[in-house]
């Protein structure tokens, strides 16, 4: 008898977390299923890291494009490397440049769509400077910076985070546009808060929702777009086990060794695929309004 | 409406000069010295020299700037360092097949794309529509350079249906044709994908409105109230896409020019990149970018034409 106030708290307790922003994302059918392609890639990224016995870039003569067996999954390249080995290693590459460019794009762009959007002085300025770069092609912009800085990690992550910077800063000028109008800001003002305090605790906070959503379709896009560049030799430079940079090794040998292909484009398939799906599962749990139409 | 007109073109005027300016900086983030990186290490230092005074590189960044945005003016967008040409030119002659390949991709792309939409807004909450939005998103996920070469292996060397490059044009039209389909289509799935997507979301909107149920009520059959009255509405939104196509045309047009060996604009940038031939990457750029601002300013004025319930004071 004792326990039943306590079984109807914790009734009510897991009510509420189904109402929650992570409860009716967890029901959340395509998100289940992006969370799963998420999983499957990872897991399998680690097994294939951990467990194969070769090195990523260890060249073996004796292994010169070995079709897929028991020895190596996913067969050999032209070096005899194990493809296997080194699409597992590509996650990690795709996941530190994704991690960077969503960081770095969103932090500039933040500050940029908050000056932008709270004083009316710089709005003109930066959005025209915005509209401009929007009318780069995004991976043309990219592909050009890239291009001009030379091929390194850290150029590839700076061009992406150049490209994917103005929408970020159009959608968090947008919400600061509304929420400055809002009554919350005129008593804060009212007692005395500064610019600083109204920015960075009252409107920037509430304006994370767009922008959430907006974070795992940059990381996808510069999955994919990391890919692109590399295939196309302005990415990151040889041996890095890029997936975009495996496919471009193996673009010479396709009618040979299909293999060296065909898995890191189902990998970056399958990562860009679950990230959306994730996203739009996040989109529609954030808002109810917009139901997922792009 | 005259007086939106002339705003919108005159706010056009700042962000293309901008996007000339971010043009001219591109050859700025090159380390070093642009000159040496474009030649490389086996140039002489006359050429090097030589090269610097061309491009203006011994003056202060000013002067360079009023010297590119003078060029711009007259129609100079700089010369080709490996072709020793204006890029101009260079760009124009690889320009019509970049357009038959978009106009090719777009052939393939919107009916594909806006049936899938109608279809997944008619039936709504159904597996069609589970699976049009699956393979919508499959279509933007998509690496294009891969399902390129996918698509090479399977169509050119397995089956031999289809010839492993584009722009076969030496054995008739037909051949040429079918050597340029498996391009289209690689460009045409994600710009599918977005149509769809956007598609079923405005008609959706559509069916909901009044006047289709009006036109249910007075007998107008299924098949004409989405196809006659429903659709041509729900198609005015899909107008304001028009730029994100261009866009994913373009880049579809770098790769897939680059995978099937296609001598367009595409290839041109991807092979001045390679050959370090910059004054042709800034140029091309220029162009693209500023035909993207020209198109989305046509786009917003058809707007205008096309919805007369939209108010632009």
């Amino acid at each position: 008898m004792s326990d039943q106030p306590n079984t109807l708290q914790h009734q009510s307790r897991a009510r509420r977390f189904r109402g929650t922003v992570v409860g009716r994302l967890l029901r959340h059918p395509t998100f289940i299923v992006g969370g799963f392609g998420i999983a499957l890639v990872v897991i399998a990224s680690l097994i294939g890291a951990v467990v194969t016995p070769y090195e990523v870039n260890a060249i073996s003569v004796r292994t010169l494009l070995k079709a897929p067996s028991a020895a190596h999954w996913f067969g050999t390249d032209h070096l005899g490397r194990d493809v296997a080995t080194r699409v597992s290693h590509g996650l990690f590459i795709s996941i530190i440049v994704g991690t960077s460019v969503v960081a770095m794009s969103t932090l500039a762009g933040a500050a940029l769509g908050a000056l932008a959007g709270y004083y009316r002085l710089l709005d003109g300025p930066i959005m025209r400077t915005i509209d401009a770069l929007l009318a780069f092609p995004a991976l043309l912009l990219a592909l050009g910076i890239a291009a001009a800085l030379g091929p390194s990690m850290f150029n590839v992550i700076l061009a992406l985070s150049i490209t994917y910077t103005p929408e970020t800063a159009r959608i968090v000028r947008a919400s600061i546009l509304v929420l400055r109008e809002q009554e919350y800001i005129d008593a804060s003002r009212s007692f005395g808060a500064r610019d600083r305090w109204i920015i960075g605790r009252h409107l920037l906070p509430n304006s994370l929702s767009p922008l959430l959503v907006q974070v795992t379709a940059i990381f996808a896009y510069s999955v994919l777009a990391e890919a692109a560049l590399s295939f196309l030799g302005v990415g990151l430079p040889p041996p890095t086990p890029s997936w975009g940079a495996i496919i471009s090794d193996g673009r010479s040998f396709i009618v040979e060794a299909w293999w060296i292909c065909l898995f890191p484009g189902l990998a970056i398939t399958i990562t860009v695929l679950s990230l959306n799906l994730v996203g739009d599962a996040l989109r529609d749990v954030l808002d109810p309004r917009i139901k997922s139409a792009r | 409406m005259i007086g939106y007109v002339v705003q919108r073109f005159l706010a056009a005027v700042p962000v293309l000069l901008l996007v000339a300016i971010f043009s001219f900086l591109l050859l700025q983030l090159i380390p070093g010295d642009p000159a040496l990186v474009m030649l490389g290490e086996d140039a002489s230092p006359e050429q090097i020299q030589a090269l610097r005074e061309s491009l203006k590189l011994d003056r202060p960044l000013w002067e360079q700037l009023t010297a590119w945005l003078g060029g711009l003016l007259t129609g100079d967008l700089g010369t080709s360092i490996v072709f020793q040409r204006p890029v101009l030119d260079l760009v124009l002659e690889r320009l019509p097949l970049t357009v038959w390949l978009g106009l090719l991709s777009l052939g393939i792309s919107i009916p594909f794309g806006v049936g899938l939409g109608v279809l997944a807004a008619i039936y709504r909450g159904t597996v069609v529509d589970s699976a049009v939005g699956i393979l919508a998103l499959i279509g933007l996920s998509l690496p294009n350079f891969w399902i390129g070469l996918m698509g090479i292996y399977f169509f050119s060397v397995m089956l031999g249906w289809v010839p492993p490059i584009g722009n076969v044009s030496d054995r008739g039209f037909g051949t040429w044709v079918g050597s340029m389909i498996l391009p289209a289509t690689v460009i045409g799935t994600a710009q599918m994908g977005l149509l769809a997507r956007i598609t079923r979301s405005t008609m959706l909107d559509v069916l909901k409105l009044d006047y289709v149920r009006t036109a249910r009520a007075k007998g107008v059959s299924e098949f004409r109230v989405v196809l006659k009255h429903a659709l041509r509405n729900a198609l005015i939104p899909i107008v304001t896409v028009i730029g994100v196509m261009f866009s994913l045309l373009i880049a579809g047009a770098v790769i897939v020019e680059t995978v099937f060996a296609i001598p367009g604009v595409g290839r041109l940038v991807v092979q001045s990149i390679v050959a370090r031939d910059y004054p042709v990457v800034q140029g091309a750029l220029l162009l693209i970018a500023g035909a993207f601002v020209i198109i989305n300013l046509l786009v917003d004025l058809a707007y205008v034409y096309l919805d007369p319930r939209v108010n632009y004071e």
